[in-house]
């Protein structure tokens, strides 16, 4: 096990190392970082002095190197915009995203179990269509979308909610509901085809056999079989959210995380804190992976860790 | 008003398929008494396991049974659902034919023992797991408290069976369901299996019902035997009169084509044919079509009656110049 967590956490250092350089390949490629960084309206030697503050006067290869030593230490370089270290914002937005993350693929997580099983108990029956069908309404609505929408209803006509920002928990509600459907409609359509499966499994007609009711059939005996690949694509599910969803879905709601603070990056051409979001995010999406490892492993002792 | 411990009367299940209405039991009769061995043997399709899921409540759509009762101790078993889940996996247990696949990969053996003596026995955590201890070892477990905490692939398919037997006689049944329990193990696992169940029967005074499609393992187990084609019992008696004076001609033909150890320079001999699609079954015999001495009065609908010790549904039974002709 260790061995295991070990060699992983190498693994994971070689990811981050790939991702540090295409980051730095990348963010070289998309113009001179110079004028992407000062406004038009600086002179040449003005230029020439960011240029060596920054150590770009240097060769790539010096300069790619500083990058390595700098992030090891977690030194991003100050943020352009915020005019401290770009570290800093990213861990003042991280908890941010974090709260909205777990209250919204949480509340998937949790509604996505019960209503895949109930679906899976009679396929083709009125609660599996009407499930299936509202899960691939989900499916193909587009995030921003469904953000608007929600804003229009429960913001702007009901005035139930506020329509952005953060304070109090009322302002949680939309953007987690927004960020919950797409994850909520595919783990459903994951739980009740696992579940189908599962139910069919002679191992179920023994603990019938044995005389156990439906319900603890379902709690104690399918719901372990189905954890395994529910871990795994939740994992994925996470990993997009976290580097995708949002993005979206916090620039919707001017959610202060990480997402947003991306786009804010990208606006003002913040390149330090840019890199300083990218890289982590890249390390958060590889502990993912080894935490999903670990519990795939504890919730299936068949499952050799190499 | 009986001392039968299980008693199917006209049993009929159907399953709607999209082809049409398959008649997988057409009419099936049988009774067990306490601590009688009965085996139930035919060739695959015939309807044994049909049977025995019939009595565990285990005909799934798009199954269903349509015709008959199960009694049990005289009582309806399929009337009154809520009552017979104490029966079913308490009194009345099944052991089935995979042991690969049929206990849960991801509990652990003591867990799913432990289980259903805390359902039907009310036992605490510990004191289901001591006993789950107990019955490992009833089996011929070795080192049954660290098998406790084992997963089912660590277990060969020989102990798995002895778990799914342990799970059986968890509750101290009165009827064992063994479902072709040897079928998917080597063959001397299988002698092993098969006397574990030949000493329970002694030490717990179990009624078992052995379905079976190997004539070879009924002989040394049994009391009685169903022999069942095309979803009908055609001929019922004590394992003694089946193997030594077969009446009907589908039991004759089984015993005939049973390889023997102790006869030489005999060919064995096959029933020529395939039995009849349950989709549309003939109204007369069953059999008829490969019956060696059937003829046109065979055409009317065959029951079982009486014949000698047991039964036998044939309306040749008996006839001398029909005997002859087989």
């Amino acid at each position: 096990m260790l061995q295991f967590i070990l060699r992983r956490l190498f693994q994971g250092v070689l990811v981050v190392f790939g991702v540090s350089a295409t980051v730095f390949v990348v963010t070289r490629l998309a113009g001179d970082p110079v004028s992407l960084m000062l406004p038009l309206s600086a002179t040449e030697a003005q230029r020439i002095a960011f240029a060596q503050q920054i150590g770009l006067d240097q060769p790539i290869a010096a300069q790619f190197m500083r990058f390595l030593g700098d992030i090891v230490t977690l030194d991003f370089g100050n943020s352009l915009w915020q005019r401290r270290p770009a570290i800093d914002v990213v861990f003042e937005r991280l908890p941010n995203t974090m709260l909205l993350i777990a209250a919204g693929l949480g509340s998937a997580v949790i509604l996505s179990i019960p209503l895949g099983a109930i679906a899976a108990l009679r396929p083709g029956g009125l609660v599996d269509r009407l499930t299936m069908s509202i899960g691939l309404l989900g499916l193909a609505m587009p995030q921003f979308w469904i953000g608007l929408i929600a804003i229009l209803i429960f913001a702007v006509q009901l005035k139930w909610l506020p329509t952005s920002g953060m304070g109090t928990v009322a302002h949680i509600v939309l953007p987690a509901l927004t960020l919950s459907l797409t994850p909520l409609a595919r783990f459903t359509m994951m739980v009740r085809a696992a579940m189908i499966d599962e139910l069919n499994k002679q191992y179920v007609k023994t603990a019938r056999a044995k005389g156990l009711g439906l319900p603890r059939i379902l709690r104690v005996h399918t719901l372990r079989n189905i954890l395994v690949p529910f871990l795994s694509i939740s994992g994925w599910e996470l990993i997009s959210t976290l580097s995708g969803y949002t993005v979206v879905v916090e620039t919707v709601f001017a959610w202060p995380g990480l997402g947003l603070t991306a786009v804010q990056a990208i606006q003002r051409g913040d390149l330090f804190l840019m890199q300083a979001i990218v890289f982590v995010i890249a390390i958060l999406i590889v502990i993912i992976g080894i935490v999903l490892d670990i519990l795939s492993k504890a919730v299936d002792p068949r499952i050799e860790l190499n | 008003m009986n001392s039968f411990l299980l008693q199917i009367n006209n049993l009929e299940v159907n399953f709607d398929t999209r082809a049409g209405t398959v008649q997988a039991l057409r009419g099936v009769s049988l009774s067990i008494a306490p601590g009688e061995t009965l085996a139930i043997v035919g060739e695959s399709g015939s309807g044994k396991s049909v049977t025995a899921q019939a009595i565990m409540g285990l005909i799934d759509v798009p199954g269903r049974i349509s015709g008959g009762d199960i009694l049990w101790e005289g009582q309806p078993l399929t009337a009154a659902k809520v009552g017979a889940r104490h029966i079913l996996g308490k009194e009345v247990t099944m052991v089935f034919q995979n042991p690969m696949t049929s206990l849960n990969p991801l509990m652990t053996v003591g867990a799913q023992i432990s289980e259903v003596i805390e359902l039907h026995l009310g036992f605490s955590r510990q004191a289901a797991r001591k006993r789950a201890v107990e019955l490992l070892s009833l089996v011929g477990i070795s080192g049954p408290e660290r098998r406790l905490n084992q997963y089912p692939h660590e277990l060969s398919g020989g102990m798995r069976q002895r778990v799914m037997i342990a799970m059986g006689i968890a509750c101290e049944p009165k009827l064992l369901i063994a479902d072709e329990p040897t079928t998917a193990l080597d063959v001397t696992i299988q002698a092993q299996i098969l006397e574990l169940l030949a000493e329970l029967r002694e030490t717990i005074g179990l009624a078992i019902i052995l379905i079976t499609h190997d004539l070879g393992i009924v002989a040394g187990l049994c009391d009685r035997v169903a022999v069942m084609y095309a979803g009908q019992i055609v001929e019922t008696g004590s394992v003694y009169d089946i193997f030594e004076s077969p009446s009907h001609p589908y039991t004759q033909g089984l015993i005939r084509s049973t390889p023997q150890l102790d006869v030489k320079d005999e060919r064995l001999v096959s029933i020529s044919g395939t039995p009849p699609g349950l989709l549309d079954p003939p109204s007369g015999c069953a059999f008829l079509p490969r019956c060696p001495a059937g003829d046109g009065g065979c055409d009317k609908p065959q029951s079982l009656k009486a014949f000698g010790a047991g039964a036998v549904a044939c309306c040749k039974a008996g006839i001398d110049a029909w005997k002859e002709a087989v």
